[in-house]
Parts: structure tokens; sequence; C-alpha cells
């Protein structure tokens, strides 16, 4: 994609700014889909209906209105915050979440850059978005925000070790970092998936990946950085307006890339399932959204079963259970390689 | 140890319980009434709007001396003897002009105790519960049917009745006085009118 548009613009910094640009066409109907989405799953799920009324059919357009609401707020700053660095917060934390889908292949067509260490990159650039939350949580100089961020850091840094350690296995069995080149290896039919190899170990490390990638990303049951009930809205308490919109945005963002990641490297990304049929880089756009979207539905129906864990539990599932095991299976898919 | 393994199951083993819970209920049809466009249908004896059916107020106060909060404002002039105002639908027959019948119903607490007290079932509870106002002097409701023409004319009768009667029931008693200078003023017993069921009693505004 990238070489047909050099030549048909002939321009190659506009063809750079257009690449980029593609992600965030898919992002921000994707964010403001899955907002909606969230509150019809989460009200369904406890017998409600959920929003009704805006739009007309199941209040489809309740989001767009409150995007439109959150525009004209007022964007308040406290008296006493570090005005630059809260205002730079919400920007980091987007463009961390962002910067991951530069690497995403979205089908076997587009890329938004084909690096050969494109899942190192990912891990390595989702981590700036702690850097935004402990920005957030200190300029807002409230205690509640500032709690907020010294969890989310404690907790994102200790799930970044399980996520790591799972998708090295799968490293492993490709032998590249490249992720178009995994997706080519699982070309076929569904069980040429890398989840369905080496069993168990993959599938153990699709589990230690599903479970670590839901704390990265602050959501539910890991969601102890904002507990509402706790913390008021921890380290955005004190955000409004479009500041508030972007954090709102980064952690949707963020929800998309974990599962395009975990759909890339367990399910195939942008492979049919059936094979030959169905396939091609459009229906390749097609699967691979099919399957992130599959995923983040996964995450809110996990949201809205399961309560919050506590701080402790929460180390205790990180160090005690998923690191170890998630070496378990390093190992076991090693000696299975090596074999 | 053994312990460590056994909690990982159960908690894998628990998480897809209540995710089975969970997507169960993603299909069980949502119990939410669409308030405005679905309503629930009201218990029979429900208690919201009251509403007076003036053709069969007697003006006889009982609903006034019910209410606990004094949310129903009543005033009533006497008919005059040459007056026919017809009887009600339980068959009363109406001996007050009623100019004044109003109910604060932004003070009314809907006990229902002006219902069952009203001699000829004119005062009711209705089905109405949505009457929300923007200006709460709104919701002072007037019930009552007379035009203020009517009520000034009434008025004016009334009074001019009143004087007559004061006037002749003078003349009656000095008539009496001259004739039986020690009797009893039995004239006065019988000038009382036995048209009023009862008075108003003073009302604390």
């Amino acid at each position: 994609m990238e070489q047909l548009l050099k030549t048909i613009f002939e321009n190659d910094l506009f063809v750079y700014v257009l690449m980029a640009v593609v992600p965030l066409m898919w992002v921000l109907p994707y964010a403001l889909f899955a907002v909606w989405l969230e509150r019809k799953v989460s009200a369904h799920m406890q017998d409600r209906l959920g929003p009704m009324r805006t739009g007309g059919w199941h209040g489809w357009a309740q989001t767009i209105a409150d995007i439109l609401k959150l525009i004209q707020k007022e964007d308040i700053v406290p008296k006493a915050a570090d005005r630059k660095l809260h205002f730079l917060a919400p920007f980091v934390v987007f463009i961390g979440s962002y910067a991951a889908f530069a690497a995403i292949p979205f089908s076997s067509a587009y890329i938004g850059s084909n690096i050969n260490i494109g899942l190192f990159y990912i891990i390595a650039v989702s981590s700036l978005v702690v850097v935004g939350i402990l920005m957030a949580g200190w300029s807002s100089n409230n205690k509640w925000s500032l709690l907020g961020a010294m969890r989310s850091a404690a907790q994102i840094v200790s799930y970044e070790i399980p996520t790591a350690l799972a998708l090295l296995s799968i490293v492993m069995i490709a032998g590249t970092l490249d992720l178009q080149e995994i997706n080519h290896m699982q070309t076929g039919w569904f069980w040429n998936w890398y989840l369905f190899k080496k069993f168990p170990f993959v599938f153990i490390a699709f589990v230690i990946y599903s479970v670590a990638s839901l704390a990265e990303t602050n959501r539910t049951p890991f969601d102890i950085p904002e507990a509402e009930s706790e913390l008021v809205a921890g380290y955005h308490t004190e955000y409004s307006g479009m500041k508030f919109a972007l954090f709102f945005l980064a952690e949707y963002a963020n929800m998309f890339a974990v599962s395009a990641i975990g759909a890339t490297l367990f399910l195939g990304g942008w492979n049919s399932p059936f094979g030959n049929f169905m396939s091609g880089p459009l229906w390749g756009v097609f699967w691979f959204l099919s399957k992130g979207m599959f995923f983040v539905f996964v995450q809110m129906w996990l949201r809205w079963t399961l309560p919050r864990l506590r701080v402790d539990q929460l180390m205790y599932v990180s160090w005690k259970v998923l690191t170890p095991w998630a070496f378990a299976c390093i190992l076991g898919v090693g000696f299975w390689t090596m074999l | 140890m053994k312990q460590y393994f056994k909690d990982i199951f159960k908690s894998i083993w628990t998480i897809f319980v209540g995710m089975k819970v969970t997507f169960r209920h993603l299909f069980i049809p949502a119990v939410t009434i669409q308030y405005p466009d679905v309503k629930l249908k009201l218990p029979e004896r429900a208690r919201n709007r009251l509403y007076v059916n003036m053709d069969d107020c007697i003006g006889c106060f009982q609903c006034d001396l019910a209410c606990p909060v004094d949310c129903i404002y009543i005033e009533t002039v006497k008919a005059l003897p040459t007056d026919d105002l017809g009887i009600t639908s339980t068959g009363h027959k109406k001996r007050l002009w009623v100019p004044k019948f109003d109910i604060d119903i932004a003070k009314c607490c809907y006990c229902g105790l002006c219902v069952p007290v009203c001699p000829t079932e004119c005062i009711v509870m209705t089905d109405v519960y949505e009457f929300s106002e923007f200006n709460r002097h709104h919701l002072i409701y007037n019930y009552a049917t007379l035009t203020p023409a009517e009520i000034a004319d009434i008025k004016a009768k009334a009074a001019a009745y009143e004087k007559e009667q004061a006037a002749k029931k003078a003349a009656a008693s000095a008539q009496a006085k001259a004739a039986q200078p020690a009797g009893t003023p039995a004239a006065e017993t019988t000038a009382k009118t036995e048209t009023t069921p009862s008075t108003p009693p003073p009302r604390s505004a």
C-alpha cells in the first residue's frame, strides 16, 4: 500500500501522513461505537436497556451526543495543578496507545510501518501510557489522582512482564518479531493459528496474555487505578471536557490495541479461518477487525462479570501466578521447538 | 503447593461460571419499562390527582376538615329560599352556592382522607399523575364553576336577603316585645334557619 500510494501521489511526506492517519480513521469511530456497545452490553447483562432514546434506534447516537457535550464543556484546571504537565498528560496517554497502531497489521496490504521488530516496538511504546498516567496523577495535585496514578504505574509495570513473556513464546515459535511475517506464517485454515499449536503451552500463554492485557488497559477486574468507589475517578479525577474525553479515547484505543495484538499473534490476524475462502487484502481487514472486536467484547463481558481485585491480590496474580506460568510456557515451547 | 494449583483452577473455573451467567442475562428481556412510551397499570386504589365534581358538591366542608395539610379552600354562600340548586346524583339537596373550591395540589399529601368523608362522593382520586408545572401557582386547581359575575350577583343577593331577614327579625322581636314584654323570645328560635348543615369553622390561614 505504501508503494502504491507513493506512485500515486509522488509526495513521500504526504504518503507518510496518510499512512499514519489511516488507523485513526478506524480508532475514532470505533471508540464511539465501543462506548455505546459497552453501555448496551453492561445494560443487557444487568437486564436493563441502556441508552434508548438518542438517535432513535436503541440510542445509537448517544456517544455522539456525549462527545458534542464534552467539546462544549469548560476546560477546568485546578489552581494548584502543574499546568504544563496537566495539559500534556492526556496527549501523552493517547500518543502512547495510538503509537502501538503503527506496527499493527490491519491487512496483508496495510501496516502503518513494516518494521521487523514490530512486536518489540509495540510492547515498548505502549509503556509510554504509564508516563502519561503518572503525569496526570502528579500534576492534578489531588490525592486521589496521585494514588490512582501510583497504583496504575505499579500495575502496568508488573503486568508488562507476564504480557511480554507470554508473547515471547509466540516469538519463539515464529522466530521473528515482524508482525506481518507472523501473520503470513498462520495463513491457511484456522488450525494453523498459533493458538492451536504446541498445546497446551501456547494456549496457557494465550490465557496469560488475555488476563495481563486486561490489567494493562486498566479494565475491570484490574481497574484499581480508577476505582470509582475508592478513588473518585483515579488519575483523571481533575480532568474535564475534551481532556477527559482524550483519556477515555486512549482507554478504548488501548483496548483495541491489545485485542489486535492478541488476534494477530494467536488468532491469525487478518487471515481467514477458512483457508483461501474469503481471503484477500479487503477481507483481511474484515477478519482482523472482527477478531479484534471479539476480544473487545470479551473484555466488556469480563468487566461486567467480575468484581475488582484488591491491590495485594492484583500483585499476587501477576508475580505468583502469571509470571511463573509464562516462564513455564517459554520453557515448554522452547524445548518443543528445539526437539 | 496443592492449594496453589487448586486456587488457580478454581479461579479460572469460577470466571467461566460467572461469564456463563452474564452471557445468559445478555439475552434475557430487560425489565426496564420505557416510561413515557409504556406505562405500568396503576393499582386499583392508587391515589393521585384529586378531582372534584362540582355538580355534586354541597359545600359541606367535610373534606376541608379532614385534610391534614389544609390544602382545600372552600367558600360557600347561602342560597335564597327561592333558588333551586337541584339535587346531587346521590339525592342530597344542594342548599349552598360554592363560589370557591380550590385545592393546592402542591400541598396535597395524597392521604386520601378527603375522599371517604364526602357525603356525595364528589371528591375522588383519579389515576392522573403527570401534572408537573413550571409555575407552582398553576398547581392550585380551581374547581368552582361559577363565573366572577355570577359570584358577585349571588353574594349581593344573599347579603340583601340577610339584611331583609334581619330587618324582619328585628320587627318581629319588637312586635313580640310589645305584645308579651316578659315572655321568652320564641320568635328567635323559629327564625333560626335550618338550611345550613354545618357552619364553616374558623380556620387559621
